[in-house]
């Protein structure tokens, strides 16, 4: 079989509001292998949340077909499970109650997946251990930092054991610090079970530092996959030895170049 | 009780401290003890006094305006002895509607009660499904819009109708006074639910009913305590107001019956107990609120 394992296929997608007809996204092709660390960069209102939602299940594209393991993708599941950019946990849940409502749904009951009670707590507290979050466990949303909600957010999503793991944006609204802290702890968990991600940032050190591949996406309205870059840095990735990188660099150049000086004016092509 | 305090630590204090250091080591709570005391006094001061200032004065003028010979309404000093048997037996039961004001406030409250709670069941419920369905929402909100202003005790002759007997009839007028801001206030909870929990929701895939209880309730528990305060108020508004109507036990009943009678001063007790037991009540159902909602209003 030579079916890659994720595929976007002519990907369009407009929404519709009263007479009001926009073309958000246009042919968007894309293959993705397994393990693969896909960023998806561009500038706001290109569509990439969009192409992601379409991925995760949440929005139907109008023409296309996005293919998992030779599946078509139609409805959210767990399969692909979300990173949401403002964390989304449910504030009346601890740190530990918000992956339990996830693990005990994907792994409780009959469904082939199935796994016991104590086998789920166990599977709770290793993705907890994975984020760094263990000591948290009993804490509730509202009590800890914006760092820590999304990295329960991170092992919410790890812990539904996901095909693909699909990020809006994760460490948009976090400080510089704390986005490096865990951009690295990303990449370690990257490291460690060679999850399929898929990335949507605005930053483009975080792309470059993170990724496999950049995809850039042209300005919208009908946007596409204007550009995609291959990122030949070895792994482990220490961000310290590769800001004196040339291979990097040249990336972030790359990068750069595309997004400020042939894709500049995203409002302007919307006329 | 802080002395007490104070000793008993300074005694644990000196087998663990040693020699000369337990000296050292009891000096410092001491002073943080006292303070505090003095802090918590005046904190109790500064908030029990201004409403006791504001009700002596108000005790005062009303004392001043109707002590003069062929006032209307009684000074509260004789409100007191008027009414003191009723005041200090609230227990007694001569039968019939005879009985003290515990009796009294007992039977409205457990009308309260029971129309109260079908109301928050299917307040709830309602709220939930026009919450959560566009087509419910159109057919629904415009009836409930206009219903919701007719006053509880236009509804007691039709209830009166309805039922042939006057406590269910209480009841229904309790109930149909309580329910709209139920439902209005949980139908916008469930509207307000974000958009991410929904997705959260869709990801794991739960069944309708998981997202039920697992995320519509808990996310709507704030507005339907909003709703649940607004309702428990209008029902104790309205209870007494259909009691003077129905007649029988109830301290409704008994303010008409007392103004029957010209015991002016045993309306203006029971004035102030349903006061006391309307304000008790808006302070149970924001406390249960309180307690239920806990973190999720603190996003």
């Amino acid at each position: 079989m030579n079916q890659p394992y994720l595929k976007f296929e002519q990907i369009g997608m407009s929404f519709r509001r009263g007479q009001m007809e926009t073309e958000v996204l246009r042919d968007v092709n894309l293959h993705i292998d397994q393990g693969e660390f896909v960023s998806m960069i561009g500038h706001s209102g290109c569509g990439k949340s969009t192409l992601l939602n379409i991925l995760g299940g949440l929005l139907q594209s109008t023409t296309g077909e996005v293919f998992l393991e030779g599946k078509v993708v139609d409805e959210p599941g767990p399969d692909r499970a979300i990173v949401f950019q403002n964390h989304s946990l449910l504030p009346w849940l601890t740190v530990y109650g918000n992956i339990a409502i996830a693990v005990d749904k994907v792994f409780g009951g009959f469904q082939g997946k199935g796994k016991t009670k104590a086998e789920r707590h166990d599977w709770v507290m290793h993705n907890l251990e994975l984020v760094q979050m263990a000591q948290a466990k009993d804490k509730r949303p509202h009590e800890v930092s914006g760092g820590m909600k999304q990295r329960v957010g991170i092992a919410r999503a790890l812990a539904m054991q996901p095909k693909v793991l699909l990020m809006d944006e994760p460490f948009g609204a976090l400080d510089a610090l704390t986005r490096a802290h865990l951009q690295d702890s990303v990449m370690e968990i990257h490291a460690k079970l060679g999850n399929t991600v898929l990335m949507i940032t605005h930053d483009v050190d975080e792309a470059v530092l993170l990724s496999d591949r950049v995809v850039m996406m042209t300005n919208g309205p009908a946007a596409t996959i204007g550009e995609i870059l291959a990122i030949e840095l070895p792994r482990p990735r220490r961000r310290l030895e590769l800001a004196t990188d040339p291979e990097y660099a040249r990336c972030r150049a790359a990068v750069l170049e595309f997004l400020y000086a042939r894709h500049r004016v995203p409002a302007r092509a919307a006329a | 009780m802080q002395a007490a305090k104070v000793v008993a630590s300074v005694v644990a204090a000196v087998p663990v401290s040693g020699t000369t250091a337990e000296i050292v080591a009891f000096r410092p709570p001491m002073r943080p003890a006292l303070e505090r005391i003095a802090s918590a006094a005046r904190h109790t001061v500064s908030v029990v006094l201004p409403p006791l200032i504001v009700m002596s004065i108000t005790l005062l003028v009303w004392q001043l305006l109707c002590s003069e010979p062929g006032a209307r309404l009684p000074p509260p000093t004789k409100v007191v002895s008027d009414a003191w048997d009723f005041i200090v037996h609230p227990f007694y039961d001569n039968g019939g509607i005879d009985k003290g004001a515990f009796w009294q406030i007992s039977k409205s409250l457990g009308r309260v009660g029971i129309g109260f709670s079908f109301a928050a069941v299917v307040g709830i419920a309602l709220g939930v499904l026009v919450g959560q369905s566009t087509w419910a929402m159109r057919g629904l909100d415009p009836i409930f819009q206009v219903l919701r202003t007719v006053p509880p005790l236009a509804w007691l002759p039709l209830s009166l109708a309805g039922f042939r007997d006057s406590n269910p009839s209480a009841l229904f007028v309790i109930f149909i006074t309580s329910i709209w801001p139920i439902i209005i206030n949980t139908s916008v909870g469930v509207r307000n639910i974000p958009q991410d929990y929904r997705n959260v929701a869709a990801v794991i895939r739960l069944s309708w009913w998981e997202v039920f209880y697992k995320i519509t309730l808990p996310a709507t528990v704030p507005y339907i305590f909003t709703g649940l305060r607004i309702g428990v108020g209008l029902s104790w508004l309205a209870i007494v107001a259909a009691e003077m109507l129905i007649g029988g036990v109830g301290i409704g009943f008994f303010i008409w019956d007392a103004w029957n009678s010209s015991r002016i001063s045993d309306i203006i007790v029971a004035l102030v107990y349903i006061g006391i037991v309307g304000f008790l009540l808006d302070k149970l159902i924001a406390t249960v609120g309180h307690f239920v909602s806990h973190g999720v209003s603190a996003q």
